[in-house]
């Protein structure tokens, strides 16, 4: 695969990341200089719905695959096979390691089980949705993506 | 919303008019004030549901209508087999059959009071709820499957609750047709150990009491009298009914072209309900659905358990149990002819009306009983369903809550989840949460007025008010 981000040595404060508003939930979205940097800024914003992410240590590493007809339904894949991960393993992710190609996705997910009073874990993310679902490559040539949560 | 797009009906009803590839009309119900506060989104939203093949009569939005995925939520539409008509998994939502149980207890507000505190330390502890949070019962592969086709029977099989509840649940508590086999290993894993538990966001498990009584036949009915005790547990299929809901999106939207089906939005995606993918998708959420209903039925247990070790003279008996995100096959006369129809209620309570064949005996004269959440610090509603098996009443459909009218950005930045629980103790409201944000975001404030929304279902005939309830005490989940 072409594209390939390790942030292990990045913070997640390092990560372009951000959340939007959208009724009853919450949209997240991410921006880098590749599509996987992209992707796990996106996912570090997930992190973020539920605790702070800087607050997550990363003790256990979980892999995770994924492959989709296009670059928006990989992104709606690796988000709920993080949530996947998030509610059966009871884990909160700090970072990842991500390679993609916009097709295929291979990434390590590093965090640690959730504690709940040093995460007091506001909501649950329950799935990634297809609204507001972009990932784009602006003319600057940076990576944009997006999603809304079902929470 | 701009109501000029709109032709006004009635009062409570306004009509979008066919124009382009709309199959049918779309009636948006609601009190013109409720209509323009209503988000521009629940037009385009309730437009692209009668885009979709086979949809008969009307798409329906009802008063609490607010933007959803695909559907808006508070959306009603139905589906016509012989017609190609779909069954869409957006059309249902990811938190499949989450709805609402009441339970009345026979105890009067003045026996909750002195021991409000205890009661509520008592329940938080013995309901699983929040992010996270599992319960006791770790169900494998064999079981589960037997759980996924049982319902609340197995439920009351396995000692949660006694036979006379089934008769209270919709479906008599077990939805036909379930396909476990149709049921991912993925979603599997989500439910194993979710069994009995209330999950997060909008979910609560809340004491009420009896305020005003609007209608003394149908409260007398429903066992309800002003300063009544009762509890209303909101939840649904938790993990299992997302990963579903997840999972079947994906391989729907996918699908769609080979079905010549274009999608106005993705979160519509559906296929043609006698197609492989739609009998599995149906096979599967109605395995969802049991699953909901036994977890209402085994935190109704949960709560019983902990009510007999306090107050061992409450009777908690079951009112009744309605869901209000899913696809049932119903019968109604669409253009004066009978038709099976798949009807998609999504943030949406099926409201029979007097009469109707399907309700339990005690019921039939009053028609079905319909809950409508509120917040933890307002009112929620007991109604009584209105519908007559013909198009005119949204497919015998009504509300199902208050809506929200502010994201849950919005409501942290403006209120503190600690002093929310203050200013609702000093009212009366104990608010039991492991999460302080999680309260904010669910502030009161942060609801539409619960008020107008069932004011206006009665206005629109959809149904009829029974009493409102006030909290007392509210287990967030």
């Amino acid at each position: 695969m072409s594209d390939l981000i390790d942030t292990a040595a990045l913070q997640p404060s390092q990560l372009r990341w951000s959340h939007f508003e959208h009724g009853a939930d919450i949209g997240i979205s991410g921006e880098g200089a590749t599509l996987a940097e992209t992707f796990a800024a996106v996912a570090t914003a997930l992190t973020a719905i539920v605790t702070d992410p800087a607050a997550v240590k990363d003790d256990a590493a979980v892999a995770i695959s994924c492959e989709a007809p296009s670059p928006q339904l990989l992104l709606v894949d690796f988000l709920n096979a993080i949530i996947f991960q998030m509610a059966t393993n009871d884990l909160l992710f700090r970072r990842y390691r991500v390679e993609t190609d916009g097709v295929n996705l291979r990434a390590t997910a590093w965090g640690e089980r959730v504690d709940l009073v040093r995460h007091a874990p506001a909501v649950e993310p329950k799935g990634a949705t297809y609204t507001a679902l972009t990932v784009e490559r602006r003319a600057d040539g940076r990576w944009r993506a997006a999603c809304v949560i079902d929470v | 919303m701009d109501i000029s797009r709109l032709t006004r009906v009635s009062d409570c009803a306004w009509r979008i008019e066919r124009t382009g590839t709309m199959r049918v009309p779309a009636v948006i119900l609601a009190s013109e004030s409720l209509m323009r506060e209503m988000d521009d989104k629940v037009f385009e939203q309730i437009g692209n549901v009668t885009r979709l093949p086979g949809i008969v009569g009307a798409a329906y939005a009802m008063p609490d209508a607010h933007w959803g995925y695909g559907f808006p939520i508070g959306g009603v539409a139905a589906f016509d087999p012989a017609r190609g008509g779909v069954v869409s998994a957006g059309g249902v939502g990811f938190d499949i059959s989450c709805g609402v149980r009441l339970l009345l207890t026979g105890l009067q507000r003045m026996d909750i009071e002195p021991i409000k505190t205890e009661l509520a330390k008592s329940l938080y502890r013995a309901i699983p709820a929040g992010v996270g949070s599992t319960g006791r019962i770790v169900l494998e592969h064999a079981e589960m499957n037997v759980m996924l086709s049982g319902g609340a029977r197995w439920a009351v099989e396995q000692g949660y609750g006694s036979p006379d509840d089934l008769d209270r649940i919709e479906e008599r508590g077990c939805m036909a047709g379930a396909d476990p086999a149709a049921v991912s290993p993925r979603a599997r894993d989500r439910q194993r150990r979710e069994v009995g538990t209330l999950g997060s966001g909008n979910h609560y498990l809340e004491l009420q009491t009896v305020g005003d009584v609007d209608d003394e036949a149908l409260a007398a009915t429903f066992g309800l009298g002003k300063g009544d005790v009762v509890i209303s547990i909101h939840c649904g299929s938790r993990g299992l009914g997302h990963q579903i809901g997840t999972e079947f999106l994906r391989e729907m939207a996918i699908a769609a072209p080979g079905f010549n089906i274009e999608l106005p939005d993705l979160e519509l995606a559906c296929a043609p309900i006698e197609s492989d993918v739609g009998v599995r998708y149906l096979g599967a959420m109605r395995a969802a659905v049991n699953c909901a209903l036994a977890n209402r039925q085994v935190i109704t247990h949960l709560t019983r358990s902990a009510f007999a070790k306090i107050l061992p003279r409450a009777r908690l008996e079951l009112l009744f149990d309605v869901s209000h995100n899913v696809c049932r096959e119903e019968t109604h006369v669409v253009d004066g002819v009978e038709r099976k129809l798949f009807v998609h209620r999504k943030g949406a309570t099926r409201a029979f009306g007097p009469g109707h064949p399907e309700l339990p005996a005690r019921f039939r004269g009053a028609g079905q009983p319909v809950f409508i959440g509120g917040s933890m610090g307002t009112s929620s509603y007991v109604m009584a369903g209105n519908g007559r098996v013909d198009t005119e009443c949204a497919f015998a459909s009504a509300c199902h809550g208050a809506g929200r009218s502010m994201s849950r950005h919005a409501a942290t930045r403006r209120w503190d989840g600690r002093q929310v629980v203050e200013e609702l103790a000093a009212r009366g409201v104990v608010i039991m949460s492991r999460s302080m944000r999680g309260v904010a975001e669910e502030a009161p404030g942060a609801y539409k007025d619960v008020t107008a929304v069932v004011d206006a279902a009665q206005e629109a005939g959809l149904a009829r008010k029974v009493a409102r309830l006030r909290p007392l005490i509210c287990i967030k989940g």
